[in-house]
C-alpha cells in the first residue's frame, strides 16, 4: 500500500494570489471612488466648480438643484420616478414569479418563449423607445410615462426578473412541495404556504433589479416617456446644459435613493436567511 | 378538472407575453415597416413602399465609420472586460477561502449595478478632465509637464466609461459557473501532477466557457446599442451607429433611423447567433 501523500500546509499562497488581490483592489477602487468624487464636491460652496480642489462645505447646490428652474423639473421627475418604479416593481415581482413557475417544466413553445425574453433583454434600448414611439403614434395613443414608459421599462425588467427567479428556483427542492401534496394542501395552499415562503428571499432579489433597473432606466425610456419627464431622462439633459455642481448634487441624491433601496432588499434577505439558519439549529 | 400541463404552463408566461407582445416584438415589427417607408419631414410616416432608406444607409460612406467606431469600441470593451471581470471571478472562487467573505465581495462589486449609469459615467470627468484629479497627480509627480488632453472627451474615456460599467456583465456569468466547478476535479488533477498552468487551461477555462459567453452576449449588444456613453463621454468627438440614429429622430427623420436600427440589429443578431452557436445558454440558464 502507498503512503499518504503529504500536501504543502494549505496557508502557503502562490504568487498569483497576491498579483490577483492587488487587481481586485484596484477594480474596487476604480469602481467606488469616482462616485466618491462626486458625492465630495456637490457638498461645495457658491464658488464650486466641476473639478477639485473643494470649494468651501455647504449644500448650496442641493439646494440649488430643488429651487431654481434652470435645472429643469427636478422634483416633479423624481416623484415620477419613484411612483414608475414602484409599479415596475409589483408588476415584474408577480409576472417574473408566474414565469418561473411555468418554466420549472418544459412545455410545447418554452424555447420560443426563452428566446423572445433574451431578444427583449438585449435590443438596443433606444431602437424599442422608437418602435413603441411609432406604435402609439399608429393607434393615435398619447405617450406617457405610466403607459408607453411603463411597457418600455417592463420589456427589460421582466427578462432580468425571470433570468434572476430562474436561478432561485433551480435550488428549490420539489420534495417540499411533494410533502405539503401528500399531506392534503391545495395547489393554492401549497403555493401560498410552502413555495412563496420558501422563494421569499428570491422575490425580493427580484424586487431589487425591477426598482432599480426602472428607476435608472433612461434609453428605452427617453422615447417613451411622453411630455412629463422621468428622473434619468433629466439628468439626461443637465448633463448636456448644466455646468455647475447642481448635477452632482443630483447624482448625490439619487444614489443615496438608490442605496436604500438596496440597503433595504440586501438586508431583508440577509435576516431570512439569518432566521432559517437559526431555526435550522434549534430543530 | 385539471387542465393539460403544456396549458397550465402557458397560462403561467401569459402575463410575460402580454407585456412582450405589444412592448418588444411589436415595436420591432413598426420599425422593419418604417423602415420600408417615406417620411414626410414632419414625423409622420407615408405607407408607400420604397428602398430609398436602406440605398441611403449604404451609399452613405458614414455608414461604414460610424460601424467601424462602434465595432472598435466594442471589441476593446469586450477585451478589457473579459479580461478584468475573468480574473475578478476566479480570484473570488478559487482564492477567497472563506464563503462568506467570497460572498461578500461579489455584493461589493454588484452594487453599483444597481446604481445610476449616468451619473457612474460623469463620476469620471472630475477624474479625467484636464485639471482632474488623474492629471493633478500625473503633473505632481513629474511624469509629464502639461496635462493629458487625450483623458477626457477622447476615445479613452470612452472605453474607460465602458468597461467602468459593463465588467460587472462579465464578473457575475463567469463567477457563477466557476462556483459550480467541483473542486474535487482540481484536486485530482494536481494528484495526478497537472501543473497549474495545465489546470487552467484544461479545466477552468473549459468550465467556464458558458459564463463568458452569457457576459459576451451583454458586453457586445450594450455597446453597439448604446448611444449616450459615446456622445457625453467623446465630447461629440466619436460617434456610434445609435448616436447617428439619436441624430435622425432628433430631426424627425423616423424612416432613415429605422433602416440603420434594422441593419444594426441584424448585425448585432448575428453576432450573438455566432456566440449561440458555441453554447447552449438556454441549457445553462435555466437547469
Amino acid at each position: 500500500m502507498k503512503a499518504p501523500v503529504i500536501r504543502p500546509p494549505l496557508d502557503r499562497r502562490p504568487w498569483t494570489f497576491y498579483v490577483l488581490t492587488a487587481l481586485f483592489v484596484s477594480y474596487v477602487l476604480a469602481l467606488y471612488g469616482p462616485m466618491l468624487c462626486i458625492y465630495l464636491l456637490s457638498f461645495q460652496d457658491l464658488r464650486g466648480g466641476l473639478v477639485f480642489p473643494m470649494k468651501g462645505l455647504s449644500v448650496h447646490w442641493f439646494v440649488d438643484l430643488f429651487t431654481q428652474v434652470r435645472t429643469g423639473d427636478v422634483k416633479g421627475s423624481f416623484d415620477r420616478s419613484i411612483k414608475l418604479a414602484v409599479l415596475v416593481t409589483l408588476i415584474t415581482v408577480v409576472v417574473s414569479f408566474l414565469a418561473g413557475m411555468a418554466f420549472r417544466r418544459r412545455f410545447r413553445g418554452d424555447t420560443a418563449v426563452f428566446y423572445l425574453m433574451i431578444g427583449s433583454l438585449v435590443a438596443p434600448g433606444l431602437v424599442l423607445g422608437i418602435g413603441i414611439g411609432l406604435l402609439f403614434q399608429f393607434f393615435h395613443l398619447e405617450p406617457s410615462w405610466f403607459t408607453s414608459a411603463l411597457g418600455a421599462q417592463l420589456s427589460l425588467t421582466l427578462p432580468f426578473g425571470v433570468l434572476v427567479m430562474f436561478a432561485v428556483i433551480s435550488r428549490f427542492d420539489r420534495r417540499w412541495e411533494e410533502a405539503a401534496r401528500d399531506l392534503g394542501a391545495s395547489p393554492w395552499q401549497i403555493t401560498r404556504m410552502v413555495v412563496i415562503p420558501i422563494l421569499l428571499p428570491g422575490l425580493v432579489a427580484v424586487a431589487l433589479f425591477g426598482f432599480t433597473l426602472s428607476y435608472d432606466e433612461f434609453a428605452r425610456t427617453l422615447q417613451t416617456s411622453g411630455s412629463l419627464n422621468t428622473l434619468p431622462v433629466e439628468i439626461w439633459t443637465m448633463t448636456l446644459n448644466v455646468t455647475s455642481p447642481s448635477l452632482y448634487a443630483l447624482g448625490t441624491v439619487t444614489t443615496i435613493v438608490s442605496f436604500i433601496i438596496i440597503g433595504v432588499c440586501l438586508g431583508s434577505i440577509a435576516q431570512m436567511q439569518k432566521r432559517r439558519a437559526m431555526r435550522k439549529a434549534t430543530h | 378538472m385539471r387542465l393539460p400541463k403544456s396549458l397550465t404552463s402557458w397560462f403561467y408566461v401569459s402575463p410575460l407575453l402580454l407585456v412582450l407582445i405589444p412592448f418588444f416584438v411589436m415595436p420591432i415589427i413598426v420599425v422593419i415597416a418604417a423602415s420600408f417607408m417615406q417620411g414626410d419631414g414632419f414625423g409622420g410616416i407615408v405607407p408607400t413602399f420604397t428602398w430609398e432608406n436602406y440605398q441611403g444607409v449604404f451609399s452613405e460612406k458614414l455608414t461604414w465609420n460610424l460601424y467601424l467606431s462602434t465595432v472598435k469600441f466594442t471589441i476593446l470593451t469586450w477585451f478589457f472586460t473579459l479580461i478584468i471581470g475573468f480574473w475578478i471571478a476566479y480570484y473570488l472562487v478559487f482564492h477567497i477561502r472563506s464563503e462568506l467573505l467570497a460572498m461578500g465581495l461579489f455584493l461589493l462589486c454588484t452594487v453599483p449595478f444597481w446604481t445610476s449609469n449616468i451619473i457612474r459615467m460623469i463620476s469620471w470627468i472630475p477624474l479625467l478632465g484636464q485639471n482632474g484629479l488623474v492629471n493633478m497627480a500625473l503633473v505632481g509627480s513629474g511624469v509629464v509637464k502639461e496635462p493629458l488632453k487625450v483623458l477626457l472627451f477622447s476615445d479613452f474615456s470612452v472605453v474607460v466609461a465602458y468597461v467602468h460599467q459593463l465588467t460587472i456583465f462579465m464578473i457575475v456569468p463567469v463567477f457563477n459557473s466557476l462556483a459550480r466547478v467541483d473542486k474535487r476535479i482540481v484536486e485530482a488533477a494536481l494528484d495526478a501532477g497537472a501543473s497549474r498552468w495545465d489546470i487552467m487551461r484544461r479545466i477552468i477555462l473549459p468550465l467556464s466557457r458558458s459564463g463568458i459567453a452569457l457576459g459576451s452576449i451583454f458586453v457586445i449588444s450594450i455597446v453597439m446599442g448604446d448611444f449616450f456613453v459615446v456622445k457625453v463621454m467623446s465630447g461629440g468627438n466619436s460617434a456610434s451607429v445609435v448616436a447617428a440614429l439619436f441624430e435622425n429622430i432628433s430631426v424627425l427623420q423616423y424612416p432613415p433611423a429605422a433602416a440603420h436600427a434594422v441593419v444594426l440589429m441584424i448585425v448585432v443578431v448575428l453576432m450573438i447567433g455566432a456566440i449561440l452557436r458555441t453554447v447552449d445558454i438556454r441549457k445553462e440558464i435555466a437547469q
